[in-house]
């Protein structure tokens, strides 16, 4: 059962998975859960455009081009929901349905061409990670390995601005910038992602395993890890079931197991945590145990506070010497 | 032929009225991507019920499709409102799940059910008029064309019995509430003609290009409005016109039918979040523009106030500005008679 393909195929779905639970955990933490689905449409206009220019099948290229109009998408979503009275919902819905459109009609172009390759449409609708080479692993292992890498060296900055951004700029990040950056892994994620389950169930296997990690744990580095464990889990579990039942696809099978994954984990979770919890949790003492490490973890939160409380006094300040010039 | 064509605009701009008029409220209440989700997670509906009843032209198939909308609705709330759970994470747990269970279904039963998934996300409006409904056996036109206008019918008639009940609920569901009414029978109500409008509609113009109409129209005409039957109107009008223009893209170039009309709704919405008037981001951005360059000359005029004069090359190390950026101001202020220039000076006007 495990020769060679199923080794390469078990790999790719297993770094997928890691990789979509690791950034799901961002995307539902900032409110965008079906920002996967629309930037997964908006990348099919892109792709098909790709593949009518440069004819090539290589799938750098081709997703090189869905990168681009993906992200067109995304910006279009930004500027409908930041200058108009549109809601999230609203720009994510019409992104996701014209840009499939628009998507459509490239199709219909590239099946008027004599060399025609229907089977790309349906490798981007539904995925297949059991047809990957180990070209496509050795590229997601490197794409991978860089986006993780990414979170490992911003972690601070990421963490800081998915739960308070406001506080994070008045501390001094660059808010803006992190921001843009967590739009990228995003991109790159789905983008990647797309081989596994394609465009329609993308959504899943960005928010399942984070939704189900969520239920289990509640430091952002714990959930992030068990989400990046569950998203694996439930890429491999999906190869292997698709596996044994004959003419059932992978994409499918991964989804069922991810919603799975998140409906136990939804109905049994609080339960089971509450009994570790407080089997676990030490009796309170009274005195809360102080250590050189707290202390200067206490000392530098202290002082960015203070910085912060600076920062706002002094534009409380300017406003009011403002008025009062105003007013004189 | 002729017959033909006006057959397909027809359904066409059936299928466009009758979505674009739940999705204006689809949008106001925030939930347009309900639309999306409902229109996807058909699909193992109409599968089960295929594989129960075993025809394709039958009121079966909706009541399956429709039982599936409102599942997926009903579980939608129940992640929501029990388990807490946001609402989009909710319909995107929910609805993908629908859609593999489907996908699955069609996998295997591949052999019994001549369905497949491309027909359910991509549609095939050419197909239309040749699906003829037979009374008796007599034959009296394309089944679509029947099923379309009675759920347009439907959806009117809903709408404009229910207008009152609808506006109350959208804006504010809780006074309503007080009042007397019942938000979520209403709620429930729009979700589940949203899901027999699917069923009609998918097999047309596909599931996905099914919500560009849904929710595109509306959108545009929320940019244009702030009357709730103005934005009816309106985006029924631009609804019917985006169809009409994508019809006629499609005609002459022959291209997907389904697609031009989405991409047409696209550049309708772009055109007006464009150029509406004080809304629009053109009118925006002027509006940035002015208000810079006001505050701009309030500063150089503060300034030459206390000095008397300000050369014009220390102006950008004086306020951060960027030469090109002095050099319009100088132009403009120069047009506007605002202050006068003695070589890179300037100075105030002698009044």
């Amino acid at each position: 059962m495990l020769d060679y393909t199923m080794v390469i195929v078990l790999i790719g779905a297993s770094l997928l998975g890691i990789l979509s639970g690791v950034i799901g955990v961002f995307i539902l933490l900032r409110g965008q859960s079906l920002l996967g689905d629309a930037v997964a449409h908006a990348a099919l206009p892109g792709i098909v455009l790709a593949f009518l220019v440069t004819e090539s099948k290589n799938i750098l290229v081709l997703l090189s081009g869905g990168a681009v109009s993906g992200a067109a998408g995304m910006l279009l979503m930004t500027l409908v929901t930041t200058h108009t009275r549109l809601k999230k919902d609203a720009a994510q819905g019409m992104v996701l349905s014209i840009f499939f459109g628009l998507g459509l009609i490239l199709l219909t172009v590239v099946q008027k061409r004599p060399i025609t390759h229907q089977s790309m449409l349906n490798k981007f609708l539904f995925g297949n990670i059991s047809t990957i080479l180990y070209q496509d692993l050795v590229c997601i292992g490197v794409i991978t390995s860089i986006v993780l890498l990414f979170i490992i060296i911003f972690w601070k900055e990421l963490v800081a601005s998915v739960f308070d951004a406001s506080y994070m700029q008045s501390v001094g990040f660059r808010q803006q910038s992190v921001s843009f950056l967590i739009s990228i892994l995003i991109l790159i994620t789905i983008l990647i992602g797309l081989q596994a389950v394609g465009v329609i169930l993308m959504s899943t296997l960005l928010i399942a395993p984070a939704v189900a990690a969520r239920q289990w744990c509640d430091s952002m580095r714990s959930v992030v890890i068990v989400s990046g464990f569950f998203g694996a889990l439930s890429s491999i579990m999906g190869v292997l079931l698709s596996n044994c039942m004959v003419g059932i696809p992978t994409g499918p099978m991964i989804v069922v197991v991810a919603s799975g994954l998140v409906f136990f984990s939804i109905m049994t979770a609080s339960f089971i945590a509450k009994r570790i919890k407080n089997f676990s949790v030490p009796p309170y003492t009274g005195v809360t145990q102080t250590n050189t490490h707290t202390q200067k973890n206490t000392h530098t939160q202290v002082r960015t506070q203070a910085y912060a409380q600076s920062r706002i006094c002094f534009c409380y300040m300017s406003k009011k010497y403002i008025k009062q010039k105003d007013r004189a | 032929m002729i017959l033909f064509q006006i057959y397909l605009l027809a359904v066409a701009l059936l299928v466009a009225c009758s979505s674009t008029l739940l999705g204006v409220f689809l949008v106001l209440r925030g939930v347009a991507l309900m639309s999306d989700a409902i229109s996807h997670a058909l699909l193992p509906g109409i599968i089960i019920m295929f594989l129960l009843v075993r025809t394709f032209d039958s009121f079966s198939l909706l009541i399956g499709a429709a039982g599936a909308g409102l599942l997926t609705v009903i579980s939608v709330e129940f992640l929501i409102n029990v388990k807490n759970i946001k609402k989009d994470t909710a319909i995107g747990l929910i609805f993908p799940l629908f859609f593999a269970v489907g996908v699955i279904l069609i996998h295997v039963f591949a052999h019994t059910i001549h369905i497949d998934t491309d027909m359910v996300l991509l549609g095939e409006i050419a197909f239309a008029p040749f699906n003829r409904l037979y009374i008796g056996a007599k034959d009296v036109g394309p089944y679509a064309l029947w099923l379309l206008s009675f759920i347009m019918l439907v959806n009117s008639f809903f709408v404009w019995f229910c207008y009152k009940e609808l506006k109350l609920t959208t804006f504010d569901p809780l006074g309503a509430k007080l009042l007397g009414f019942n938000p979520a029978f209403i709620n429930y109500s729009i979700m589940f003609l949203t899901s027999i409008t699917m069923v009609g509609a998918f097999d047309i113009v596909g599931s996905i290009v099914v919500v560009a109409l849904t929710i595109t129209p509306a959108a545009t005409a929320y940019l244009l409005t702030d009357h709730l039957d103005h934005m009816i109107s309106m985006s029924l009008l631009i609804a019917a016109s985006s169809v009409i223009t994508g019809y006629a893209w499609a005609f002459i170039v022959d291209i997907s039918i389904a697609g031009a009309i989405a991409t047409m709704s696209g550049l309708f919405f772009i055109i007006v979040l464009c150029v509406v008037p004080r809304k629009g981001l053109f009118a925006r951005a002027s509006t940035y523009l002015n208000i810079r360059r006001k505050s701009a000359f309030q500063l150089v005029f503060e300034h030459i106030k206390l000095h008397g004069s300000v050369d014009i090359v220390l102006l950008p190390s004086l306020f951060g500005w960027s030469p090109a950026f002095v050099n319009r101001l100088v132009v403009s202020s120069e047009g506007r008679n605002l202050f006068v220039r003695k070589g890179s000076t300037l100075f105030l006007h002698k009044q």
